[in-house]
């Protein structure tokens, strides 16, 4: 059966798309779509800043799943971001109000965050235990400290602060972006050449891919790994630093539910769930579907803002059942 | 055997009964008021109701080798289902009322089991992404039922099943005892129980040996979101209303963590129903305790972490070969040499 099949398929004309890149273009035309229905429908939509505003308002989301994207290329899954990101908001608020100086307060909340991710990458790799279970752990810790630390929220008052956090750069045609833009997109260009021009980011591939392979390859796995949830951890207390840039205060009740949108951006994307495959632009696509459709739903008015989880919901599964069958053909 | 496996659960349950009863000397005591029993004891297990029905139903899920990270949806989107159905009925108070709308309730949980199954049996998603599909969209589900808002009742019998009583007992504690004396009977008096083992196991092994795999897998999911509608519905009638948001919050993670201290490992293949309403009662008995002594209510999950952490490390076999290695080895060799071999074990230092 299959056999008959193959050759028919070779005869067919035209250019034929790699597999591997099916799920991110689908996103893509996804994308496109969801763009072009809100230009049509409603007036204003096809606006630049629009589109910015997609990025305003989800860069710690972007740089959350960047982080996440690293960690599940590896097979792996990290349930701790939005605790961290909560604790990183809180930690930060409360230095800067102890008089700390901004940058220090900033380089402590990051080594705080990427030292969680070390501890739980080294305890996955050396105890052998499943990812989602110990990082569940992490999550309840720093959810946890947050509560023993205050279970109030801290405003951050500080001038200098506010003026980074609220500094525009003006791009040409009235359209503007913030700092945090910035740093989200700079991070993104960082994770693509960790991710394709680096061993690190070939040994990522290669443990996704399969890790007896890797181990038997000679791969560093056990460093790759934990390097992983390391960098999971840093992009945290980054998108955390930039969270308190966007709400001006800490509190360990923000970025609830965070991990799941950064699994849905990063599964919407085109990553595998399985690990091996995926590209960090996917994810860059994913944030900005997950961003579009809380934009179009505040367009339409009417609709409610659960049916955002909703949708959510239903392209998280439509694009698990299409990896399921790209998984499928590859194997049969 | 079963001693030694509940022997920590069980000393952590009484180290913290103790505590208690060092800070509050009347914490043991039981009044009889107005034909019930009050007091904390009983508290901790009408408290924990709802997370001993989910975790019944979880313990089945990770007994085939997945797990339920939906449960806390389900619970939300039952109540929401069933509180709906009261508050639009003429007569809150009839019994034929509340019992139709809770037949809806549960009828729809077992619908979104139904889902987590074949997304997971048929389709072959792994079981936490499967669920984590329903975990997403089922909150929007819920606040879809609800519109949003809150919706409270005025019904008396629907009351009663969180918040009633029946011979000087909480009710909930017998819902609790059917659903568990119900599940104890089919997995361990009939050969469902190894059934589902055998297929927790090694799926595709149980599946040559003529083990139906699939069906029992859904089987296992529709049956954790039926104990999650329970568990909602109870909830829902605790505080006769619906939240679609806050229902059943965290609910999954405290399940999962009462089925790991009971002794069932989330690789599955085995399972332990008595292990998990034990794993149960002690998160339930460490919230009264932190209650009790004063520290804020926010800190137990540091504590709950602590506790997943130090379950896992125990439970992981690489943890306890590295941390044991130089008391346990010479013995573990041993005991891996069956007498049957001819070749000595060279050990080499």
């Amino acid at each position: 059966m299959t056999s008959s099949a193959v050759p028919e398929r070779r005869t067919r004309v035209g250019p034929r798309i790699p597999q591997k890149y099916v799920p991110i273009l689908m996103t893509l035309a996804l994308l496109a779509s969801m763009f072009t229905i809100g230009s049509i429908r409603y007036p204003g939509f096809a606006t630049g800043q629009v589109v910015l505003n997609v990025f305003i308002d989800n860069s710690f989301l972007l740089v959350v799943a960047i982080g996440m994207t690293f960690v599940i290329l590896t097979g792996g899954i990290d349930l701790s971001v939005g605790a961290v990101v909560a604790l990183s908001t809180l930690m930060l608020a409360l230095l800067v109000k102890h008089g700390w100086p901004t940058l220090l307060a900033i380089v402590v909340v990051l080594v705080i965050g990427s030292t969680l991710g070390w501890t739980m990458g080294a305890v996955i790799h050396y105890f052998e235990i499943q990812p989602f279970i110990v990082t569940l752990a992490g999550m309840f810790l720093a959810r946890g400290l947050c509560y023993a630390i205050t279970v109030d929220a801290v405003s951050i008052t500080k001038p200098g602060y506010v003026a980074v956090a609220e500094h525009t750069f003006n791009l040409p045609g009235d359209m503007y972006i913030t700092t945090a833009v910035v740093v989200s997109l700079v991070a993104v260009l960082i994770g693509i050449y960790v991710l394709h021009y680096t061993r690190l980011g070939r040994n990522v591939y290669a443990i996704g891919g399969n890790e007896q392979s890797a181990l038997l390859m000679g791969l560093p796995v056990a460093r790759t790994k934990i390097a992983v949830y390391t960098i999971s951890g840093f992009c945290s207390a980054l998108g955390g630093v930039m969270l308190s840039f966007y709400m001006l205060s800490g509190s360990g009740s923000l970025a609830v539910g965070m991990e799941l949108d950064a699994i849905a951006a990063v599964v919407i994307g085109g990553t595998m769930l399985t690990g091996g495959i995926g590209y960090l632009a996917g994810t860059v696509l994913g944030v900005l579907v997950l961003g579009l459709i809380q934009t179009l739903i505040n367009f339409q008015g009417t609709l409610s803002s659960w049916w955002t989880r909703i949708v959510i919901g239903l392209l998280l599964f439509g694009f698990i059942l299409l990896q399921r069958l790209v998984f499928l053909r590859r194997r049969s | 055997m079963t001693r030694h496996r509940l022997i920590w659960p069980l000393l952590s349950i009484a180290a913290l009964l103790l505590t208690n009863l060092l800070i509050s000397p009347g914490f043991f005591s039981i009044n009889m008021r107005d034909g019930h029993l009050y007091g904390s004891l009983i508290d901790i297990i009408s408290f924990g109701a709802p997370l001993m029905l989910v975790a019944i139903g979880m313990t089945l899920v990770i007994a085939t080798g997945g797990i339920d990270l939906s449960v806390g949806a389900v619970a939300a989107i039952s109540g929401a289902c069933a509180c709906l159905l009261i508050s639009k009925a003429d007569d809150q108070n009839s019994l034929a009322t509340v019992l139709m709308a809770i037949a809806a309730a549960l009828g729809l949980s077992m619908l979104c089991g139904l889902w987590n199954g074949v997304l997971v049996a048929v389709i072959g998603i792994q079981p936490f992404v499967a669920t984590l599909i329903l975990m997403v969209a089922g909150r929007g589900i819920a606040q879809l039922i609800t519109t949003g808002q809150i919706i409270t009742i005025e019904s008396s019998p629907y009351k009663r099943i969180g918040a009633g009583y029946l011979f000087a007992l909480p009710f909930s504690i017998f819902i609790v005892a059917g659903v568990f004396v119900v599940t104890a009977l089919l997995t361990r008096r009939t050969a469902l129980g190894m059934l589902i083992e055998a297929v927790g196991g090694n799926k595709e092994a149980s599946r040559l040996a003529g083990v139906r795999s699939r069906g029992l897998i859904i089987l296992a999911y529709v049956f954790s979101s039926l104990c999650a509608g329970i568990a909602g519905v109870m909830i829902s009638s605790i505080v006769s209303g619906a939240d679609g948001n806050n229902a059943g919050l965290w609910i999954e993670l405290d399940a999962i963590l009462a089925v790991v201290i009971g002794g069932t490992a989330l690789a599955g293949g085995r399972f332990f129903l008595a292990g998990t309403i034990i794993g149960a009662v002690l998160i339930q008995t460490l919230i009264t305790t932190i209650y009790s002594i004063g520290i804020p209510p926010e800190t137990n999950l540091l504590f709950k972490a602590l506790v997943v952490t130090l379950v896992c490390l125990i439970q992981s076999p690489a943890f306890r070969e590295k941390a044991f290695r130089l008391r346990r080895k010479p013995p573990l060799l041993a005991d891996t040499t069956s007498p049957a071999d001819d070749q000595p074990v060279k050990v080499t230092a």
